[in-house]
């Protein structure tokens, strides 16, 4: 058995991490993709972050119907909530601050309540004591709740202006300087 | 995918829980592989946990740098339990800085220090893998092989369990066969090396990635860096090696 001197053996590493990196960049050149600069992550609707945020219409506490969709080129939260849900609760007084400081940037918060396991005078009483005035919207039979695969209340979603999820905030409560800093985030993105 | 654990009122992030049990079951093999290497293991243990908590606390200042006028109209929510309030590059930052500093302040021998924090470093690796999985991130892109799995309203590559295969068979090199001298900081080198290798190579499969003009992926290209950097330390400290040992060490 021959045994190799220190500056043979070392020159066999350094051929083996010659190779490597080589390797690694023609990987990098032919396993790039010239068609993806500038697209979002994914195309297709899934409710966590990179992703088009599902779509949904639903009717509003003071009548009428919100589509997702249409708020397109607004930065849009979504926020599940319950009345019985105490982080909930806690963290709707800053969402309401929030809103009345953005709502004219291009901000919207939607309220979306879980009406099927809570009751619409409930909501009604909520939106009075908080003395909300972002738009409450009501998911009578849990299948927005569903769609968006929520885990626990309460549960919101940052949207940019492109409808893509950008941050998915599972618990709560939110403090106000959580909500506006990812606004923040948001609107300078937009920029 | 398994992303929360609910108990009572409590919603407990899986994946922040599996990154725990990478630092508890990770710590105690970079303790014994200090003494291994004759290095003082509570001294280590020490520096360690003060540069993460100085990374947290990096974390945490980053992200509010961000937003000034906001978190000094509050800054009690400085403390805010929330992992979304981060910035991982200044808390990254800040870590190895602190660490840096530390090791040179408790005159830590640095190459064998770095060499003791490798295996540990590696099953924490694993770690993120499992942590992955289980909350459905660095998910990966859309496709029709046999093996996809249902995912985020598509067929993926099964992207978590390449990255756990991966870093797990990286641990078991790491641990099982330490480029000679030890002590010399290659075994750490190495370990970075491999995981870039591994990023570069499976970074392709990824969903998530975030790409640069010339459709390059961000990932890809840090990889090679950092790739590029630990073989180019390897040579030199190598070099050194050789340069030292009259009679000559084997390399592995």
């Amino acid at each position: 058995m021959t045994v190799s001197s220190p500056s043979r053996r070392k020159r066999r590493w350094e051929i083996v991490m010659l190779i490597s990196l080589l390797a690694g960049i023609v990987w990098t050149v032919f396993s790039r993709v010239p068609s993806a600069i500038g697209a979002p992550l994914s195309s297709s609707p899934s409710p966590r972050e990179g992703f088009l945020a599902p779509d949904f219409t639903l009717d509003a506490l003071r009548g009428e119907k919100v589509t997702l969709s249409h708020l397109r080129g607004k930065i849009v939260v979504v926020n599940f909530w319950a009345t019985w849900c105490l982080p909930c609760r806690k963290e709707t007084p800053a969402l309401e601050e929030a809103y009345e400081q953005y709502k004219d940037s291009g901000m919207v918060i939607l309220g979306v309540n879980l009406t099927d396991q809570d009751s619409v005078s409930e909501v009604e009483s909520f939106v009075q004591e908080f003395k909300l005035t972002y738009p409450i919207l009501l998911d009578r039979d849990g299948s927005i709740s569903n769609l968006y695969q929520i885990e626990g209340l309460p549960m919101t979603f940052f949207i940019n202006r492109e409808g893509i999820i950008r941050t998915v905030v599972v618990g709560g409560p939110m403090s106000e300087t959580f909500i506006r800093s990812k606004i923040e985030t948001l609107l300078k993105e937009a920029q | 995918m398994f992303p929360f654990l609910r108990l009572g009122p409590f919603i407990l992030p899986m994946a922040s829980l599996a990154l725990l049990a990478g630092l508890w079951t990770g710590l105690p093999l970079i303790e014994r592989e200090a003494v291994r290497l004759k290095i003082n293991a509570s001294t280590l243990s020490n520096v360690i946990f003060y540069s993460l908590l100085a990374g947290l606390i990096g974390a945490r200042l980053g992200y509010a740098l961000e937003f000034p006028s906001i978190y000094l109209a509050k800054p009690i929510s400085l403390l805010a339990l929330t992992s979304t309030t981060l910035s991982p590059t200044m808390g990254l930052a800040v870590g190895f800085i602190t660490f840096a500093i530390f090791v040179q302040r408790k005159q830590l021998p640095i190459q064998a220090t770095l060499d003791s924090i490798a295996p540990g470093l590696a099953l924490f690796m694993v770690f993120v893998g499992l942590a992955h999985i289980l909350s459905g991130d660095a998910y990966g892109a859309p496709t029709r092989v046999p093996w996809a799995i249902r995912l985020w309203n598509d067929y993926r590559h099964p992207s978590q369990f390449y990255e756990t295969f991966v870093t797990l068979t990286i641990f078991l090199i790491i641990r099982e066969r330490h480029p000679k001298p030890e002590g010399s900081g290659l075994n750490f080198l190495l370990t970075v090396a491999l995981f870039s290798a591994s990023r570069v190579f499976l970074e392709t499969f990824r969903g998530d990635s975030v790409f640069w003009p010339g459709g390059f992926r961000e990932a890809q290209v840090i990889a090679l860096l950092i790739m590029a950097l630990s073989f180019y330390w390897m040579s030199t400290w190598m070099s050194l090696d050789s340069a030292e040992s009259q009679e000559g060490t084997p390399l592995s």
